[in-house]
Parts: structure tokens; C-alpha cells; sequence
């Protein structure tokens, strides 16, 4: 069990501000803490590293490892159930990220320009559709649905039911919130003068947007767009209560796996998942640093940073 | 999730160039249509429903009654779930909290360069599926791995960690133990070493500088922390389901009981609303903290 790559701190950091021999718990103290990291990182990754590790297994069991197999590659890609299920992930994560992200950052934009009331008011709710449980949530948009649907249907003769609509629906109120936040702390904290300096210089309005404001914005939006698609993508509690017939995404058929038991095929299916979410952070990574390097900016920690910042 | 408002002037100072109320409505508009249609709109209907009856075929029958909050509120069985998800979020608030504690003052105070690529490794896994972090608990504390060798190290061929409140209660730590450690790591980052240093200097053992620096300094981290996992935790509907197989019964496993099995729409919706209360008055308990002795500043806590 080796921790991945845990860096040690250099020794000239190690002893720092220890009087050896008054202090004598100092190192045992040091090395405490060093060894609770590394068990901690440890920690945090055994779990996807076994999952990995055992969609490579020979064996028809999940949990005892015999030997390495691409075998349940094959059946995850070949099935059926599988196939539709990952073209329905896609069908509700992309229009949800490309909307939320728009519908985001187009409020946070809107929203320098209202008073203090309306701007409040948007706040507390922003918070509170990210403090009420996902559960919660869940079930009074499920309960909204069944009863506006039913209305409907008996009033028009029509046959609306729950599908991937709704799912894009229910995902965007929460991906809204994420976007918006992201955005207006990114606005507060930039560079006011830029924007003065081109209308100074006659700008349009517009073009000041475009060529000034947006640029700043840009890594917020891009994170923005990423947390959106990736919350989307992988989110099980809301999309298995607004989901209809034929509209089970990727979460909703590993859940039905691991109720009956973890399979191969399950950790294949799960780790084609989390190779594909971690291959978008790592893009939305490279494209945050190289546009903080062209602009000269401070936001170093790039996405890890950002995200860090806003839950701080 | 500490956001700066921006204040009335900066606000006016945007205002005042070639802006259009139409265009400001436009860009508002979308996203303000989203809450009031799926977040304003069905917490109302939950809350009218909470006061009715139970249709016959299951679902809402209009009424103005109070019975549902009356029958949660006095029958110990249908409180238990408050109980056991009250116990199990503080349980797992203080177990983030033993964990993520040291991590955090590692990271924020004895790493150097990497101190990115420690948040980053932090970042990686709460990126990834929470479902499939969640399940790869089942093989790892199954019968064949640490279950099974905790049962022969105590010589209990029976023992089993799945399905108790013990396996809940490690998906829990596992699951939002990075909510804990990123508001930590700030405060704790910002920290001015100085201050550790005097408290040396002035012959302070480590343990009095940990008790009346650090901690004192580390507290409103500590606090946001608390909350950011407590409340999740406390709705916490997936984990019970997977690693506690069902039998973990949480607010969370009691809400889909009766709004999908039972179908008694009224009463899920009166648990409900005194779920997203309990939220409320934590949430109110913990501006009131932060807040303290800062009176006069527009402050947006969370």
C-alpha cells in the first residue's frame, strides 16, 4: 500500500523552530504528522485505485484478485444496456453544463447592475438551493413533476412524462448556483481600473465585455462549466427520481449493479467514468494555467485553487 | 464557500455606464425563471402538502391538518430517523474533523513548494463519482479484505462491517472529508507564524501554543468546516443505502420511503420541512457565530 506520490517536506522545514532537548516530543510529533498524511492520502485513494485495479480482474468475483483480464472491458462495451445508458449521460450532462454556464454567468453579470434587495434575495436563494439536501430537492421536484404532469396530461390529453428533459431541468438549479457563485467571486475580485481604462479609450460597452471583462472571467466560467458537466455526469440521487423510462444514465446503472452485488463489468463501467471526469479536470487544469500565464495572473492553484477558494 | 458581495459602490459604478434595464432583466431573467420554477416552487408545494392528507391511492389530498407534524413529532419511531442521521452527521463531523485537522495543519504549515499539488491530490478524488467512491467501500470493508481480517483478528467468523452503522459512519469521513480540510487549510495557511514563534518564545510547550494559538486561529475554518460536512450529512441518502444496506435508516432513507414505497406524500413532506429546518437553524446558528462582533459589514458567510 504505497501512498501515490506523497512529496515530503524538505529536511530544512522539518526542524524548524524545535530547541532539541527541551523539546523533546518535537520530532515524535513531526513524525506523527507526516505519517497521518501519507495514511491519509492513502486513505483517499485505495478506494478508486482497488476499483481500477479489480475491472482488470480474470475473475467473475469483484472482491478476490486472480489474474489480468481486459475481458470486462469488452462486455461493458459491448452491452447494450450500458451503451444507452452512457449516450443518455451525455445527452443530460452536455445541454445542462452549456446552459448552466450561460444562465450562471449571464446572472452573475445581471446582477452588478440591480439593487440591493433583488441582489439579496438571489443570494439567499443561490445558498439555499445549495443547502437543502440533494435529497430533498430530489423528491419536491419529482413530487412538482408528478403533479404539474398529471394536471396537464388530464387537462390536454397529452402523454408528458419524466425523461432526460427533466433531468437536464433538475440538474441546472443546483449547476446554476455553482456557476453564478464562481463568477461573482471572480468579478468581485478583478481588476476594476481595466474596465475604466477602456472606456476611458472609448470603448463600447461591448467591446469593453469582450475584450476586457470576459477574458478575466474566463477561468471561472471554464471551472464553472467543468463542476457543471462533471456534477451532471455523475450525479445519481436526483437524476434516479426524475428519470423516466429509457432515460437511465451511467450512475443510475452502477447503482443497479452494486445492489445486486459488485461485478467486474461495474468497476470496467466505473473506471471508464473516472478516467473521463479526471481527463476533464485535467484539461480544465491546462487551460486555467495557460491562460493565467498569458494573462500574468495570480491564480496559480489553477482549478484546484479556485475550487479550494470558494468552498474556503 | 466565503464569497465576497460586491459592495453598493462598485455596483453603482457599473450601473452608471450605458447600462439598460432591459438588458439587465435579459441577463437575470433565465436563471431567476430556474429558481423560482424549481427550487421555489416545489419547496412551496412540499410545504402545502405537509398540511394534508394522504390520497387514498397514495399521493395528496387536499386538507388544512396538522396530524402529519403531530404523528412525526410524537411517535419515537417515526423521529428515529432524525435521531440516528442527528448522531451519525455529528459522529462523522467529529471524525473529519480528527482526520482532516492534522492534514490540514500539515499541509498549511510543512509543505513548501507542493502545497498545490497537495490540494490538488485533495481536489482529484472529490472530483470523481461520489456513487463509485462510495460503492469501492463494499470491496475494501468486504468478508474477503478488511472485514473478514478484522473478524479473524478478534476470532468472530461472523463479524461483519457492511450493513452497520460503522461502515456508514467510514463512507461518511471518506465522502466529505475534503469540505473539511479546504476551509482549515485557509484559515490555518493564513496564519501568522509569528504569532507560534512568540508563543515558544515566551516558554509556551507546544501543546499550550496548540490550545491558545493555533486552535483559537483555526476556529472560524473549524466552524465552516463543521457545517459544510454536517449538512450534507445530516441529508445523506446514498451512503446509508450502499454501505449500510438499507438497515442505517437516515432522514434521507425515511424521505424516499414514504415519498416512492409508501407513497404517503403528506406525511414525507411535513419530515421535510423539519429537515430543511434543522439546515435552517444550523445554518442561522452559524452566521450568528461568524458574525459575531463584526456588526455594520454586509458579510456573506457560506
Amino acid at each position: 500500500m504505497s501512498a501515490p506520490a506523497v512529496p515530503v517536506a524538505g529536511p530544512a522545514t522539518l526542524g524548524r523552530g524545535t530547541k532539541a532537548g527541551v523539546d523533546r516530543w518535537g520530532g515524535v510529533i513531526e513524525l506523527w504528522l507526516r505519517a497521518h498524511t501519507a495514511i491519509v492520502y492513502a486513505f483517499l485513494y485505495l478506494p478508486i485505485v482497488i476499483v481500477v485495479l479489480f475491472s482488470f480482474n480474470a475473475n467473475r468475483l469483484a472482491t478476490i484478485w486472480t489474474g489480468f483480464s481486459l475481458e470486462w472491458y469488452t462486455t461493458a462495451l459491448g452491452d447494450e444496456v450500458v451503451q444507452a445508458a452512457l449516450l443518455n449521460s451525455f445527452s443530460v450532462a452536455l445541454p445542462n453544463a452549456v446552459l448552466a454556464t450561460a444562465f450562471g454567468t449571464m446572472a452573475a453579470l445581471g446582477l452588478q447592475r440591480v439593487g440591493r434587495k433583488l441582489r439579496t434575495t438571489f443570494d439567499a436563494l443561490t445558498y439555499i438551493s445549495i443547502i437543502v439536501p440533494e435529497i430533498v430537492i430530489a423528491l419536491s421536484t419529482l413530487v412538482l413533476f408528478a403533479s404539474s404532469f398529471s394536471f396537464i396530461n388530464d387537462t390536454l390529453g397529452t402523454r408528458i412524462q419524466l425523461g432526460i428533459p427533466t433531468i437536464i431541468a433538475a440538474h441546472m438549479l443546483f449547476n446554476i448556483s455553482i456557476v453564478l457563485l464562481l463568477v461573482r467571486a471572480r468579478l468581485s475580485g478583478m481588476d476594476r481600473t481595466m474596465v475604466e481604462a477602456s472606456y476611458d479609450l472609448y470603448a463600447s460597452p461591448w467591446r469593453t465585455f469582450r475584450q476586457i471583462t470576459l477574458p478575466q472571467l474566463l477561468p471561472a466560467i471554464v471551472a464553472g462549466f467543468l463542476l457543471a458537466f462533471t456534477f451532471s455526469f455523475d450525479d445519481y440521487v436526483i437524476t434516479s427520481f426524475v428519470s423516466g423510462p429509457g432515460s437511465s444514465t451511467l450512475p443510475i446503472f452502477i447503482f443497479g449493479q452494486v445492489k445486486r452485488g459488485v461485478s467486474p463489468e461495474t468497476n470496467a463501467v466505473a473506471t471508464m467514468m473516472l478516467v473521463f471526469t479526471l481527463a476533464m479536470l485535467a484539461l480544465g487544469q491546462a487551460a486555467l494555467t495557460r491562460n493565467a500565464r498569458r494573462s500574468g495572473g495570480r491564480q496559480a492553484g489553477g482549478m484546484a485553487g479556485m475550487i479550494a477558494e470558494t468552498n474556503g | 464557500m466565503a464569497t465576497a458581495v460586491q459592495t453598493p459602490e462598485e455596483a453603482k459604478g457599473i450601473r452608471g455606464r450605458g447600462s439598460s434595464a432591459l438588458l439587465t432583466t435579459a441577463l437575470i431573467f433565465p436563471a431567476g425563471l430556474w429558481y423560482v420554477l424549481l427550487l421555489v416552487a416545489p419547496l412551496i408545494i412540499v410545504t402545502i402538502f405537509s398540511f394534508g392528507n394522504r390520497a387514498k391511492n397514495g399521493g395528496y389530498e387536499a386538507a388544512f391538518t396538522f396530524d402529519n407534524y403531530v404523528r412525526l413529532l410524537t411517535q419515537t419511531q417515526r423521529m428515529e430517523p432524525f435521531f440516528t442521521s442527528l448522531w451519525m452527521a455529528v459522529a462523522g463531523t467529529i471524525g473529519c474533523l480528527l482526520v482532516g485537522l492534522p492534514l490540514a495543519y500539515f499541509i498549511a504549515t510543512r509543505t513548501t513548494r507542493h502545497k498545490g499539488l497537495f490540494i490538488l491530490l485533495l481536489v482529484i478524488p472529490f472530483w470523481t463519482s461520489f456513487l463509485i467512491r462510495t460503492y469501492a467501500w463494499l470491496i475494501v470493508l468486504g468478508r474477503e479484505n478488511v472485514g473478514g481480517f478484522i473478524g479473524s483478528l478478534i476470532g468472530d467468523a461472523d463479524f461483519r462491517i457492511l450493513g452497520t452503522p460503522a461502515a456508514v459512519l467510514v463512507g461518511l469521513v471518506y465522502g466529505y472529508l475534503p469540505l473539511m480540510v479546504f476551509p482549515l487549510y485557509v484559515t490555518l495557511e493564513r496564519m501568522d507564524r509569528t504569532l507560534v514563534e512568540a508563543s515558544k518564545d515566551l516558554g509556551a510547550g507546544r501543546w499550550a501554543t496548540f490550545r491558545q494559538i493555533t486552535l483559537p486561529i483555526a476556529l472560524p475554518g473549524l466552524i465552516t468546516g463543521s457545517i459544510l460536512v454536517f449538512i450534507p450529512m445530516m441529508g445523506e441518502y446514498v451512503i446509508p443505502q450502499i454501505l449500510g444496506y438499507g438497515r442505517t435508516f437516515l432522514v434521507g432513507n425515511a424521505l424516499v420511503d414514504a415519498f416512492v414505497q409508501t407513497r404517503n406524500w403528506p406525511f414525507g413532506s411535513a419530515m421535510a420541512v423539519l429537515l430543511i429546518l434543522v439546515m435552517l437553524i444550523t445554518i442561522t446558528f452559524y452566521v450568528w457565530f461568524v458574525n459575531r462582533g463584526r456588526h455594520g459589514r454586509e458579510v456573506s458567510v457560506l
